[in-house]
């Protein structure tokens, strides 16, 4: 088996990758003594995560950026798997407080216990922080692989725990989910504040739905759209904010 | 000649070796718990704790540990890198200059420079460090807050508090190698 740096390089449209001829052999060397650790790291880092998978544009982001800077000491809940480079971006860059609830390993769990059923009640108990206690939520992806009460249950839970005026970023697929829709769940790495690069890895539950419009809007009832974009990726990227004449303050 | 030879025999050493015959004695004799690692670099004292030991209390100390049983309570290395092994499970809040996990941690984490969850290491609990680490596999669950530990720093601004744990950070490297 060929070391791996001979190896061509995983996914497509990665352009940044120098992979091939001396200098990408070097400096692929060069990047295995970083994830050793024996070179200089930044603040944050997940080792290597940040360097595999396609890299798309977001216009959704940078808005839910700009609240978060206007808040001092923001308080930010990563609904997604633990990745070193956005607590970077987020902790250290923006000074949030990062509180990470990786609700996928969740989904995992009960589709791999066949208790999916469970995962309402499982939401309902599971965010254990205060009402109104966090400025902005990073929903990414991930009411697409829930069942409606399931995901009703969780955007309860979520309206509960975002303050006024506070934000909410979730991602919604527009496309049809076919019959052999693959399993799996991607990991958003924050490049900047336009770009995401997507990181698939496996999981044992594939997106169930395209959530329409209007059971989106039904399914967060305490927040309002701020604003909402479809991708050409297909991908709806859709801001709530919390007003406060919805909030019952 | 004959009676210096004759004197030589009856210590059983080696020509040329030391006498540091008593201490040499004690070690293999008794199965110490708490031991000096012997890879560290002789310029700084790294401290095991083996992993059939278990520990419930407070731990302080003013050298670098390295922890592979378990702990319940309170660690405390204001000064120093604590790691805690592959084998180790602690169930306590930490605080030390640098924590590096590889091992299993369910508690609350306080680092002044650095916190490093190498691969398969798992944390759950609120992390407070500038810097912070977490590699690819590992397991984190809680919050994390860099700018507490920032401030901690004596450098009230965001931007100046990124150089201080640059420069021990060279320290730590070396130190990581003793509890891997």
């Amino acid at each position: 088996m060929p070391p791996p740096f001979f190896s061509n390089s995983q996914g497509s449209g990665v352009a940044e990758e120098s992979g091939r001829g001396l200098t990408g052999f070097l400096s692929r060397l060069g990047g295995r003594r970083g994830a050793d650790g024996t070179a200089e790291s930044p603040a944050i880092d997940d080792r290597g995560a940040d360097q595999a998978g396609p890299v798309y544009g977001t216009k959704a982001l940078r808005k839910f950026l700009s609240m978060l800077s206007t808040r001092e000491a923001p308080v930010l809940l990563d609904l997604g798997p633990v990745i070193g480079p956005n607590l970077n971006f987020f902790g250290e860059s923006l000074g949030c407080k990062v509180f990470i609830e990786d609700l996928f390993t969740d989904v995992e769990r009960h589709a791999r216990a066949g208790t999916l059923a469970d995962l309402p009640a499982n939401f309902e108990s599971r965010l254990t922080q205060a009402d109104n206690s966090v400025d902005g939520i990073l929903a990414w992806d991930l009411i697409d692989y829930l069942d409606v009460p399931a995901a009703q249950a969780l955007a309860t839970q979520l309206t509960r725990l975002l303050r006024v005026d506070g934000a909410l970023l979730a991602f919604f697929n527009a496309t049809q989910v076919r019959s052999d829709e693959p399993r799996h769940y991607t990991k958003y790495v924050v490049v900047d504040d336009n770009t995401l690069r997507h990181r698939q890895y496996p999981g044992s539950r594939a997106r169930q739905r395209v959530f329409q419009n209007r059971d989106i809007i039904r399914l967060f009832e305490g927040l309002r759209v701020s604003d909402s974009f479809l991708l050409q990726t297909n991908i709806r990227e859709i801001l709530f904010r919390k007003p406060a004449y919805l909030s019952g303050q | 000649m004959w009676k210096r030879d004759e004197a030589v025999k009856p210590t059983g050493q080696t020509a040329g070796t030391p006498a540091p015959a008593p201490a040499a004695a004690v070690p293999p004799a008794a199965p110490s718990a708490v031991r000096p690692d012997a890879s560290a670099s002789p310029r700084r004292d790294v401290v095991n704790i083996g992993k059939s030991v278990v520990i419930k209390g407070e731990l302080n100390g003013s050298e670098d540990l390295t922890i592979e049983g378990h702990v319940e309570g309170k660690i405390e290395l204001r000064d120093h890198v604590l790691t805690i092994g592959p084998n180790g499970k602690i169930k306590a809040e930490l605080f030390a200059k640098s924590v590096i996990v590889l091992g299993e941690v369910i508690g609350n984490v306080t680092a002044s420079e650095k916190v490093d969850i190498r691969d398969n290491g798992s944390v759950d609990g609120d992390i407070v460090s500038p810097r912070v680490a977490i590699a690819e596999g590992a397991h984190f669950r809680g919050s994390v807050d860099m700018q507490r530990g920032a401030g901690k720093q004596a450098a009230p601004a965001r931007t100046e508090s990124k150089p201080v744990p640059a420069q021990p950070q060279q320290q730590q490297q070396g130190q990581q190698k003793v509890g891997v």
